[in-house]
């Protein structure tokens, strides 16, 4: 038991008593913050953790116990493909955004006169439900959609070009949707460079694009790693968007799911939930173990 | 009540608080008396925090016992001791002005409204804050922030008043004016004062007495000139001011003084016990009490001397600052008062000193 | 300006052009007077408005969704609050292994938590009910309300409880008096976030409202699958309107819960 702890919030644990001896507080102390936590650790376990992890058993005990379900994967050439086509969208749209998240977070330190506005175009899409967001890119993207239309209108195409139900439109719309989980905290990490340190180098006689590569983006990259690491775990996750831009041609593993749950084929819906699951924990367990990432990810959270 | 009643009498007796096997404070004994200003002085990690949050009752002693007034504190919790606290940093509540700060303590006591305004308007006043009542804490400035905290703590006129380095936030200046300031309170309201700090001279100027703390214990408990003018160990020597330090050897005892071999000379110090003679010792002196005695110099005074050479002259403005060296190596500093009408010693120049036998301790 | 300094400007504006598009889109199409979705539209007006607001499917959803997020206001930020007041006194094995539980529902795909709670609340009786509904999102609103009174608590020194304390106030008085009121912020900023999620919950909302709960969220998609007309662009805009504000609120709220 940490001492630093219980000093910090003696205050609720105080017992009440004077004839005895004992230190005052030691009566209640482990009771009292169980008492307050146990409710919702209750309530969570009845209506979420054994729910998900009964679901999640069928992969191994449906019908009997049995590792089949797994043991099958490997050769299962529509899992292959459908698990391949979600590690590669996550891997493309992890890259697009951070491609187009960087210079954002930047813009977002460095031009504190626009900071405001910047923070508030970042944040709308942020707020904005993912269904709604995904529905804007239906419009966007449609044969009479606004890219289209303008296209036409400038020539530059003579028939409305494909993009809606396609690869491209999940991968446009993620983009969208995720760019603010990486923005956020490589603008967190940027922040916390002490400005003097790009000053000293410049001091020193490194050109701005010298300072920026060698202090300023090694810096940084703690915020990088945490924006990659949230934005490629939720890809990995993600559903409404495929399933409402993308199509029903190259489906990725939620939607996968969504259909075997459909079917009532729970074993393998179970199977390929475990699967997700392991993927995204791996990654977050590899992404931890990189120096301040933790932290930086914790500080983005708040 | 009678001036003598007002204030609590506190008596530690070896406390104790360990922390899986570390002690942080091992086994303090010690009895502040009713209406005394006491300063716990010590470095971090000496332990006087750890004993002050034990008095105030945030921390449960593993061993030993604190009464108050004669009765024994330990079970009871901080909210029942009726102890007055000012935080380091003050810990003002943020959600509350400065009025309702200090009317936290009455609040909670069931004082009326009325009553309880009329105290917090009369407490106001005496920090000298009468129209800051409704500002909040970040309104107030660092000093401003600090009278409000001390307030807050006497307002509901304990008998007790523990203070954790209240003013190691403030920068000199406004130290120097509030040190002044508490002192004036402590005549004024008549109860004890427990003072924890790290900062010598803070203790030196405002303490009837200084408990000298170091690696969990008491060091040497006493008032300030006695502290400074007869330190018992080389630790409260160092520590309290600034010390020379001369290793010597005794060779004989005359009442009680000792005589011993230091740098090749004889010199005298005073002594509290009789060391056998050839026995190694060190000695201590104040560097402000030494003087160059090679020009015009005449003491009454029993003195002792040393030939030195000059090895490093600083001027600093009110005083100057040598290092000397003696002949068998010892470093010595020496500080004089600053005098156009004093030569100032060059670089390499040998002389002689010499200070007097009341100011050299065996420790 | 020179050219070096204002590539970088540009860049940075199509970013931010791309960011705010779909949804200044979907702003303008809903005042659209064409019945069928194109853009930019013939001619402006409040025509889906009107055909929202007279449906009652539409409205019956809207107000399902409304109180069943309200619901999981109260039932989040209660529990919410209550538990991140406790696990910041556990002790530190038993700390962990709560925050890793509460905190989950952030980490796990959401598909997953779905199929799990679908596969559970059939066999609840559950699905297809408001309160089916409840409890799921409470559970993933949870994990907001505690992460936002944890960084308020944290955010207190702990010598404020302390000088409560030697004031003279007993534990439960310091709590409510001090403790409380300083967390205030975050207990708001958390029961927003706790209404945003649930009112836009929609992939849980596909597997367990059946037919007899149909949420704002899950009657869009179910709309979407049939037709793209602008009721949806009408109803999204509405719905953008309501999040920005609330969220704003609780971002104005954070920022001077830090301040």
């Amino acid at each position: 038991m940490s001492e630093g702890v219980e000093i910090r919030f003696e205050g609720l644990a105080a017992g009440r008593q004077s004839g005895v001896r004992l230190p005052w507080r030691l009566s209640w102390r482990p009771v009292m913050p169980l008492l307050l936590a146990a409710p919702l650790l209750l309530f969570m376990l009845v209506f979420y953790a054994l729910p998900v992890l009964s679901m999640l058993m069928r992969s191994v005990n449906d019908p009997s116990w049995t590792l089949s379900h797994y043991a099958s994967l490997p050769g299962d050439t529509v899992f292959l493909k459908v698990f391949s086509n979600t590690l590669y969208t996550s891997l493309t749209v992890t890259a697009g955004a951070l491609l187009l998240g960087y210079p954002v977070a930047l813009s977002l330190v460095r031009a504190p006169r626009y900071a405001p506005l910047i923070l508030f175009l970042v944040l709308l899409p942020f707020w904005t439900s993912v269904l709604v967001r995904s529905y804007a890119w239906m419009v966007l993207l449609g044969r009479h959609g606004l890219i289209n239309e303008a296209l036409l209108a400038a020539g530059m195409i003579d028939r409305p070009l494909r993009i809606l139900n396609t690869p491209l439109a999940t991968q446009i719309a993620m983009v969208h949707i995720l760019l603010p989980y990486m923005v956020l905290p490589i603008a967190n990490a940027l922040r916390q460079i002490d400005p003097s340190l790009a000053r000293a180098a410049s001091g020193l006689g490194a050109t701005p694009w010298a300072t920026f590569r060698q202090i300023t983006l090694p810096l940084s990259m703690p915020g990088v790693a945490a924006g990659v690491l949230l934005v490629f775990v939720l890809a990995l996750g993600f559903y409404i968007t495929p399933a409402m831009v993308g199509g029903t041609r190259e489906i990725t593993l939620s939607m996968l799911i969504a259909q075997q749950v459909d079917q009532l084929n729970w074993a393998y819906a179970a199977t390929l939930s475990v699967l997700l699951l392991a993927t995204a924990l791996a990654i977050i367990a590899v992404f931890y173990r990189l120096p301040g990432v933790g932290h930086t990810l914790r500080a983005s959270a708040r | 009540m009678t001036g003598a009643g007002r204030g609590a009498s506190v008596s530690l007796s070896n406390l104790e608080r360990r922390y899986d096997r570390v002690a942080a404070v091992a086994g303090v004994s010690l009895d502040i008396l009713s209406g005394e200003f006491l300063t716990l002085l010590g470095p971090s990690g000496s332990g006087k925090s750890t004993t002050l949050m034990m008095i105030a009752g945030f921390e449960t002693p593993t061993g030993g016992d604190i009464a108050i007034d004669g009765k024994s504190v330990v079970a009871m919790p901080p909210y029942r001791r009726n102890i007055g606290m000012v935080f380091q940093n003050y810990a003002l509540f943020p959600h509350l002005t400065a009025a309702d700060n200090i009317g936290f303590p009455l609040k909670q006591r069931g004082v009326g409204k009325a009553e309880r305004e009329k105290l917090v308007r009369e407490a106001l006043a005496l920090m000298q804050l009468p129209d800051h009542g409704e500002r909040y804490p970040r309104q107030l400035s660092g000093g401003q922030q600090q009278r409000v905290a001390l307030a807050r703590a006497i307002v509901f006129k304990p008998r007790l008043l523990l203070m954790d380095e209240p003013l190691g936030a403030l920068d000199k200046q406004l130290r120097e004016n509030l040190q002044l300031e508490m002192r004036r309170l402590h005549a004024e309201l008549g109860i004890t004062f427990i003072y924890v700090t790290h900062d010598q001279e803070e203790a030196l100027t405002m303490s009837d007495r200084i408990a000298v703390m170091n690696g969990g214990l008491v060091a040497q408990v006493g008032r300030p000139e006695d502290l400074y003018d007869r330190p018992g160990s080389r630790f409260v020597a160092s520590f309290l001011g600034e010390s020379n330090f001369l290793p010597a050897i005794v060779r004989g005892v005359e009442d009680d003084i000792v005589v011993a071999e230091c740098e090749g000379s004889i010199v005298r110090a005073l002594c509290p016990g009789r060391p056998a003679t050839g026995e190694k010792v060190m000695l201590t002196t104040r560097p402000e009490r030494i003087r160059f005695a090679d020009g015009a110099f005449a003491s009454t005074a029993p003195q002792n001397r040393l030939s030195v050479t000059v090895t490093e002259a600083v001027f600093a403005g009110e005083r100057c600052r040598y290092m000397l060296q003696a002949r068998d190596g010892t470093a010595m500093v020496l500080k004089e008062p600053s005098s156009a009408a004093i030569r100032r010693r060059a670089v390499g120049e040998r002389t002689e000193i010499a200070w007097s036998v009341a100011d050299t301790i065996l420790v | 300006m020179t050219v070096a300094r204002a590539l970088p400007a540009m860049l940075v504006g199509l970013i931010l052009l791309f960011l705010a598009l779909p949804i200044v889109v979907v702003m303008v199409v809903s005042f659209s007077s064409a019945t069928y979705l194109t853009f930019p539209p013939p001619a402006f007006g409040l025509r889906w408005y009107s055909v929202y607001f007279g449906s009652d499917d539409w409205l019956r959803s809207t107000w399902l969704s409304l109180w069943v997020a309200a619901a999981v206001v109260v039932l989040a930020t209660l529990l919410g609050t209550l538990a991140a007041l406790g696990i910041a006194r556990l002790p530190k094995a038993l700390r962990v292994l709560a925050s890793a539980l509460i905190l989950s529902p952030l980490i796990v795909p959401v598909i997953v938590v779905a199929i799990g709670i679908y596969y559970a609340f059939a066999r609840y009786g559950l699905v297809g009910t408001p309160a089916g509904l409840i409890f799921a999102h409470t559970c993933l609103a949870v994990p907001f309300v505690v992460t936002s009174v944890n960084a308020s608590l944290a955010g207190i020194d702990p010598r404020l409880e302390q000088a409560a304390l030697s004031l003279g106030a007993t534990p439960i008085g310091a709590f409510f008096q001090i403790t409380l009121p300083l967390i205030r912020p975050g207990v708001l900023v958390g029961a927003l976030f706790a209404f945003i999620t649930s009112f836009d919950e929609l992939v849980v909302a596909l597997f367990i409202s059946g037919s007899g709960a149909v949420t704002l969220p899950r009657r869009m998609w179910d709309d979407l699958l049939y037709q793209i007309e602008p009721t949806i662009a009408a109803v999204s805009t509405l719905t953008i309107v309501l999040t920005v504000v609330l969220m704003g609120c609780a971002h104005l709220l954070g920022k001077r819960a830090a301040a």
